[in-house]
């Protein structure tokens, strides 16, 4: 394949390295076996894209075996590759159904600082919106500054009400109050939003068991999805992100945003091989719309730079 | 998850007992678990190869110690070379150099912070410097970003400038400058939107600002727990502004920090400060030396020292260094010390500092213990009786036994605790002996049992 087409074909928004690293492999794969050299050279492509050191290795031995010594495209290399990502992504790529038995749906949505807890409750509030349902949102943030007039901007976007309280207030008891109220309305979905945490603050951590304990007084099977929402962006701590807010409110399935940006975020490989959690859906951008649904095999090219 | 490199290295070099110079294929062995754990740790992959060769020079040829192991002549090596590149000893402080209003510009990508310690900056110049701060909110795109500002100014106890709608970000700048000139303002800070390097439109705004207001800082605000997209923002930002200083936000929590040495290696900026919480007087300066040791996983037992002490009420600390001085630390105080610790963080947070646990943290991952286990501690202790807490040797058997049903755990669990708590008298007895002074000399490791086998260097 000419190397015009090979990068008309790399998407626009690739930052620099990641096109250098685009020229250098396709340099290495135009006629060329598969040897030591060239293996090396995907698993750097790999680590790059912060599938982190161990997966990397591992995904390139698996290669080695099935492909070593023949002679191969740089386009076969990098569709084969995909498809082998693609594949351990695959079983992972569920959407987030709301289902109408349960009346309200509770979404709780959690998170380390900053990674767009806040603008996923919006888009998904617009685009549940959209089906037709009501969403009613919760601004369970009572702790960061402007958090809660953040939600309610958004809650104007998406034509839901956003249930709030005074600056500082227990965010359990908020959203025991907002569950009542959602019950009362008949609202389809409450999407309960909650201040950013560090997984390695338990005390924060016990905060958000105590907003799941509250629920379940209303409705014992509440909350019935528990987001955690990643930043693309996020190395290889992710796997202790999502570890340990598995392990202390079950966290239920995940939303990986900021992947409009230069970060692919393949530590969701090692997610998916380590907790096999959902990926629900990702986010694209700072807008209402930036929100799709996660597609293993986009994912997967994406990752590699096709 | 991460075992420390030095557990790892000597691992390696258990196979080489030999001693002498290193030789090459030594310290090819030692490398690759270094480039694994500088990886693991997120530092950017090109940033790791440049590191490696450098160690490498280093290294071939070096003589080893009569009193260490090659894997730990490795270990300083690496160590130095890393603290080095991360920026030497000493924080470099902010630059306040310039006629006043001094503008100080926040970039860097969505939701890395920029906001948060613009008020923390704020609060850190007016408090320590007694300087007269302007905060002004140039984000127009995020929902309320202004308003937040506005209420951080207000914590911070500084001013803020007044929300005016629909005028561009350029054209807030330029009010903020005039209004720092008119009301005589010592520094404005300009927080900006977040924005992707890889958005020109954005990227060009920034640019705009900048040459508007000719900053005196230009700080790039990175999130501690960014990957390998390190790289390819540094490089950004700093080619379009001119990066002057770094932020690393959230070393509070237990991410290994690599992205600080990939943001230092391509921009030459130095990092500057550290934000370790959300509340505005949770600003540090930068110690390499401690962000080195987090890198490699050897932990980071001054910043744990330090945090203890911010958390530890100063007369019981007082009270419990008198006490542990006099061999007198009970089971009573280990109590105390669990509820600190849950102050503190969890218990793989504050594992995660401590050197040369990596397989003890492991074992509490597996077994999911995490902060239960404090729970399970605590009703432990809770179920002895004051005598058997004050003096701990004389729970055998039945005590053991009795204790295990009334805490609703095993007496193997009992066992753990009493053994747990035997080792950490023995390292705080250790930790007495040598003093904040022989910390820094020997090192960390002199605080590990067999340490005076010379095992560890650090
Ligand atoms: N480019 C891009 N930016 C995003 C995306 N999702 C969120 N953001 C931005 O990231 C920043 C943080 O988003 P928030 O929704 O406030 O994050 P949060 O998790 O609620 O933050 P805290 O409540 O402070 O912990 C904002 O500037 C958002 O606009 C995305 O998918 N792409
Ligand atoms: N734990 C911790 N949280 C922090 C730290 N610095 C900032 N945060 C939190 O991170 C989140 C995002 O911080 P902001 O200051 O809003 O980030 P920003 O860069 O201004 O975000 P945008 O303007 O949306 O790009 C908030 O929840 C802050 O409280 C830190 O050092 N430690
Ligand atoms: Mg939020
Ligand atoms: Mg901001």
């Amino acid at each position: 394949m000419a190397l015009g087409a090979f990068f008309g074909r790399l998407k626009q928004g690739l930052a620099r390295s990641t096109e250098k690293l685009g020229q250098s492999i396709t340099a290495v794969f135009t006629r060329r076996k598969l040897d030591d050299a060239a293996l090396e050279e995907l698993e750097d492509l790999l680590i790059r894209a912060d599938l982190g050191p161990e997966v990397a290795a591992r995904i390139v031995a698996s290669f080695r075996r099935t492909r070593f010594g023949r002679d191969i495209t740089e386009d076969e290399v990098k569709a084969a590759l995909a498809g082998e990502i693609a594949a351990i992504l695959a079983p992972v790529a569920v959407g987030l159904s709301i289902d109408p038995a349960h009346r309200p749906h509770v979404v709780l949505v959690v998170g380390v600082n900053g990674t767009g807890k806040t603008t996923t409750i919006g888009k998904l509030a617009l685009s549940w919106r959209e089906q037709g349902l009501t969403p009613l949102l919760v601004a369970g943030d009572t702790f960061r500054a402007a958090a809660v007039e953040q939600l309610q901007i958004w809650g104007m976007r998406a034509g839901c009400t956003v249930i709030t309280g005074a600056p500082g207030a227990d965010a359990a008891g908020l959203a025991f109050d907002a569950l009542g109220r959602a019950r009362a309305e008949g609202a389809d979905v409450l999407l309960i939003d909650t201040a950013g945490r560090l997984h390695n603050k338990s005390a924060l951590m016990e905060e958000l068991r105590k907003i799941i304990r509250v629920l379940r007084k209303q409705d014992p099977r509440a909350p019935h999805s528990v987001l955690l929402v990643l930043d693309a962006t996020t190395g290889q701590n992710a796997l202790a992100q999502v570890r340990v807010f598995k392990e202390m409110v079950d966290v239920t399935g995940l939303v990986v945003t900021k992947l409009d940006g230069s970060a692919r975020g393949g530590v969701v490989v090692a997610l998916a091989e380590a907790f096999a959690l959902p990926v629900h859906a990702v986010g694209v951008g700072e807008q209402a719309g930036d929100l799709r649904p996660f597609d293993a095999g986009e994912f997967a090219r994406g990752l590699i730079g096709l | 998850m991460f075992d420390a490199l030095s557990e790892k290295l000597s691992g390696v070099f258990d196979r080489l007992r030999r001693r002498g110079a290193l030789n090459e294929t030594d310290v090819a062995e030692a490398l690759r678990e270094v480039r694994l754990a500088l990886l693991e740790a997120d530092v950017a992959l090109e940033v790791v190869k440049d590191f490696i060769t450098k160690v490498r020079d280093r290294a071939i040829g070096a003589e080893v110690l009569k009193s260490v192991t090659p894997g730990q002549q490795v270990v300083k090596i690496v160590h130095d070379a890393l603290v080095e590149a991360l920026g030497g000893e000493g924080a470099v402080p902010l630059n306040l150099n310039a006629p006043a209003p001094i503008p100080f510009l926040m970039v860097g990508l969505q939701g890395s912070g920029k906001t948060t310690t613009s008020g923390k900056i704020a609060l850190r110049l007016r408090e320590k410097l007694r300087k007269k701060v302007l905060l002004a909110s140039l984000d127009t795109q995020r929902p309320a970003a202004q308003l937040q500002l506005a209420q951080l100014a207000e914590r911070a106890g500084v001013a803020s400038l007044p929300i005016v709608a629909g005028e561009t970000p350029v054209q807030i700048a330029r009010r903020a400058m005039d209004t720092g000139r008119r009301e005589v303002f010592d520094v404005v800070i300009l927080d900006t939107a977040g924005r992707l390097s890889i958005d020109q439109a954005l990227m060009d705004e920034v640019r705009d600002i900048r040459a508007a207001t000719d900053p005196a800082e230009t700080l790039l605000v990175v999130d501690a727990m960014t990957g390998q997209d390190a790289v390819a923002t540094a490089r950004a930002f700093n080619e379009a502004l001119g990066v002057t200083g770094i932020v690393m936000t959230r070393m509070d929590g237990d991410a290994r920090g690599g992205a600080a040495l990939s943001m230092r290696a391509i921009t030459g900026a130095p990092i500057k400060l550290t934000g370790a919480g959300e509340k505005l007087d949770a600003l540090e300066d930068f110690h390499p030396e401690r962000v080195a040791g987090r890198i490699l996983g050897m932990g980071d037992i001054v910043g744990l020292v330090e945090r203890a002490a911010e958390t530890i009420d100063q007369q019981e600390a007082e009270k419990l260094a008198a006490k542990m001085a006099r061999g007198k630390f009970d089971l009573e105080d280990y109590a105390g010390q669990l509820r600190q610790i849950t102050k503190m963080g969890s218990l793989s947070g504050i594992l995660g500092m401590l050197p040369g646990v990596g397989k003890i943290k492991a074992q509490l991952a597996d077994a999911n213990l995490d902060t239960s286990i404090l729970k399970r501690q605590a009703a432990i202790i809770g179920s002895m009786t004051r005598g058997e807490r004050r003096q701990p040797d004389i729970i055998k058997a039945s005590r053991k036994k009795r204790i295990a049903a009334g805490s609703g755990t095993s007496v193997q669990e009992v066992n753990r605790l009493l053994k747990q708590f035997d080792d950490m008298s023995a390292m705080m007895k250790r930790m007495n002996k040598l003093g904040q002074k022989g910390l820094m000399r020997h090192g960390l490791g002199a605080l590990m049992p067999g340490a005076s086998s010379g095992r560890r260097p650090f």
